[in-house]
């Protein structure tokens, strides 16, 4: 609606802005659920003449991100790369946001009129289908899928703390390490066995326990959460960070120690388990989760708790219950993900969770966005994107990184996108109402 | 008896580098609230400026063109190495800190672990993977006292250290300079408008906490003369629990919880296996701060103003 009215103001604009408006003004109308299709289509074409297209034009195999990683190799394969993106991505999603616009926005309108969850539904149905034909191509794009999805949740659990509480908790590489070793411990103990002589489970069970595997290992996270919770009660701000840091090096060097458990050589032998099937589920869940979380009446007490902590208490606001909730809900999360994450790299070290994870999970945070949910998953994914694209520049990725990152924090103090509600309703709606849209297409009046 | 005495010593060597390098977050921490965890990484500048100096001082003397004695050879790697990473501290809180003087605290936080990471990386993209051997600059001598083994280098460094402390102790309680950085830490809001000017009193504190962290990073070459681009990883990190642990502000307070670290960390692995020396030391961290939750001398007081 707001585009068409943009389309009448006789504001020309001149050069590279009048281009830009026109550009944005050609994606306004497309629903999240164009994109969809767009998607789609690009991620079937690449499983129909992905191989053959890059043979072609003079590449071994398919690009694995979007040929960035390419073109940092070897730069005399840039122009091929462009030319498979454009081939592949740019020119299908084009056409079917320029063809299926329309009916995309009255299929949309349709869907909201059904229930919710339908239309949830069939909207995660689409972009699964697409990740799924996305990694098909190239396990390795599997790998950094099923990462990326782990890093979202951590990502999402941490921002409730750090972002809706305003606490600097930095104790999530310890709940992520309870996790990890956890979920792995009931899966190698029940179906590999080894040194455990645990009784061996037959393997087809092994899917339908892993779930409970991971909310063990969220449950014992959020057990050793309550170290943290309770000085919570006595002290704020810097001084929690000290013991969340205090935390992450207790567990840390805990499970060094552990000899049964490998100590500092690590732990590995996982089950196959986290599928990128079961990974989108468990990520979904915990995005809708903690959405809901984030906008119920205790997410609306952790803000007040992080703006004023006095004031809140003054209007009727329980605290310590709210820190405690919150202290456990996060630390549940992060646990699940480091199950997710023992199960998708099939391997854990006590190194893994210092203080270099410490320093890629805040990065994450906050430079997508706190108090935001959205924020969060750009964030993880951003980054998760641009330190798998950087790859080949090796040295240097660390430098790139970090300047990125600063510049952000110099120019969005609180991350790209923060303090902005999540709304399920106004992501899933058509851009244009279909019925303003007919009275468009009818002709001028006869 | 005697190891015991050995290792209070070694621990308090140990100590006086957390201290030195805990004086400059708690300085920083003090004045401006916020937690430069670029310092772990400004202490390791530090050291591999005084490498560079030290080396560079002792092979011109080698060649004859200067000739000076060990001993002011040493003195001029620290002052020299202590004036030029105050440079690189200024140059941080330039960049790193002032954009965000009225932004959120922890994203400050944030730009200082990435300038962190930039510091290690670019470290290691311009000298390499391999790690540096420090000079001996002065000839190490080992003397016996009953039994305990005490060297030169130890006393030196404790003795020196405990001076800097003192030294940094009378600025800020006998200074005008000093008395605005304690007026800038009791009120930041009210004292500036007094005339306090705050841009200079935030460098000179960044520049006096790097130059500390140097001195450490020069005393450390000289204990354990190995270097590497992450040294700074972990010092940085348990000075940080040491700074919060004295109380905010504290000179007196710092030190006492820098040497506390020291003696953790040294009798920890004296009587325990050395893997269990986190897990032991940051245990009573935790206890300690579950009592005195405000650290040794510090006040309860709220971070409200600057959020």
């Amino acid at each position: 609606m707001k585009s068409t009215i943009d389309n009448s103001s006789p504001t020309p604009r001149k050069g590279i802005r009048r281009y830009w408006s026109s550009f944005r003004q050609f994606f306004a109308q497309t629903p999240l659920l164009g994109w969809l299709f767009g998607l789609l289509l690009a991620s079937i074409l690449e499983n129909l003449i992905g191989y053959s297209l890059a043979r072609t034009i003079g590449l071994s195999k398919p690009p694995v991100l979007f040929g960035v990683d390419i073109a940092l190799k070897t730069p005399h394969l840039l122009p091929s790369s462009l030319l498979y993106d454009l081939v592949i991505y740019i020119i299908p999603i084009v056409l079917v946001v320029r063809f299926l616009t329309p009916l995309a926005n009255r299929l949309a309108a349709g869907l909201l009129r059904s229930p919710m969850w339908l239309s949830a539904l069939v909207h995660m149905a689409l972009l699964y289908a697409t990740l799924y034909l996305w990694t098909n191509v190239n396990d390795y794009r599997a790998l950094v899928s099923k990462l990326m999805m782990v890093s979202i949740i951590i990502t999402l659990s941490l921002n409730v703390v750090n972002g809706y509480m305003g606490e600097f908790s930095c104790s999530h590489p310890g709940f992520i390490a309870l996790g990890a070793y956890i979920a792995s411990l009931v899966t190698v103990g029940l179906f590999v066995g080894g040194d455990f002589g645990f009784i061996l489970l037959p393997k087809f069970l092994a899917p339908f326990v892993f779930p409970v595997a991971l909310i063990l290992g969220g449950a014992v996270a959020a057990l050793g959460a309550l170290l943290v919770a309770f000085p919570s009660f006595r002290t704020r701000g810097d001084y929690l960070a000290i013991i969340s840091l205090a935390f992450m090096f207790i567990v840390k060097s805990l499970f060094e120690n552990l000899e049964p458990l490998g100590g500092a050589r690590g732990f590995g032998n996982q089950p196959n388990l986290a599928t990128l099937p079961v990974v989108f589920i468990w990520t979904m869940l915990s995005i809708w989760i903690i959405n809901n979380f984030v906008q119920s009446t205790m997410g609306k007490a952790l803000n007040a708790v992080r703006d004023n902590e006095l004031a809140a208490d003054a209007m009727t606001v329980d605290t310590r219950k709210t820190k405690m909730v919150t202290f456990l809900f996060a630390a549940f999360w992060a646990g699940v993900a480091g199950g997710l994450f023992a199960h998708v790299i099939r391997y854990v070290n006590p190194g893994t969770f210092g203080l270099q994870k410490l320093a890629e999970v805040l990065a994450m945070v906050y430079f997508g966005g706190l108090n935001s949910v959205i924020g969060s998953i750009v964030g993880a994914v951003g980054y998760n994107l641009l330190s798998e694209m950087l790859r080949p520049l090796e040295l240097l990725k660390w430098i790139i990184i970090p300047l990125l990152l600063i510049l952000v924090m110099i120019f969005r103090p609180t991350g790209l996108i923060a303090f902005r509600e999540f709304d399920l309703r106004k992501i899933l709606q058509p851009k244009v109402s279909p019925k303003i849209e007919e009275v468009e297409n009818v002709p001028p009046a006869s | 008896m005697d190891t015991f005495l050995q290792n209070v010593v070694n621990a308090l060597q140990w100590g006086s580098f957390y201290a030195l390098i805990a004086l400059g977050y708690s300085m920083v921490y003090g004045v401006l609230m916020l937690f430069n965890f670029a310092h772990g990484d400004i202490f390791m500048v530090g050291s591999y400026i005084g490498f560079f100096i030290a080396t560079g001082l002792i092979s011109l003397s080698a060649l004859g063109i200067i000739s000076l004695p060990g001993w002011a050879i040493l003195v001029l790697t620290i002052l020299l190495a202590m004036l030029l990473t105050s440079f690189v501290g200024v140059l941080v809180e330039r960049i790193g800190y002032r954009p965000l003087r009225d932004a959120p605290r922890a994203s400050a936080a944030i730009t200082g672990l990435m300038i962190g990471i930039i510091l290690e990386t670019g470290n290691l993209y311009l000298l390499g993977a391999s790690r540096r051997k420090f000079p001996e600059i002065i000839e190490t001598n080992i003397f016996k006292l009953g039994n305990v083994s005490l060297t030169n280098t130890k006393i030196f460094i404790v003795i020196i250290s405990l001076l800097i402390m003192i030294a940094l102790h009378q600025f800020i309680q006998h200074t005008k300079w000093g008395m605005a950085i304690r007026a800038m830490a009791y009120d930041f809001v009210v004292v500036p408008l007094m005339g306090v000017p705050v841009n200079a009193i935030a460098a000179l504190t960044f520049g006096l906490g790097s130059a500390l962290a140097a001195a450490a990073g020069v005393f450390y070459g000289m204990a354990y003369p190995v270097l590497d681009p992450y040294m700074g990883i972990e010092y940085g990190w348990k000075s940080f629990v040491a700074a919060i642990l004295g109380g905010r502000g504290s000179v007196i307070g710092t030190v006492i919880a820098g040497f506390l670290m020291g003696f953790l960390d040294i009798f920890v692995a004296t009587y325990f296996p050395s893997t269990m020396r986190n897990l032991i030391s940051f245990s009573i961290i935790l206890v300690i701060l579950t009592f005195r939750p405000h650290g040794f001398f510090g006040r309860a007081y709220s971070a409200q103003l600057r959020l």
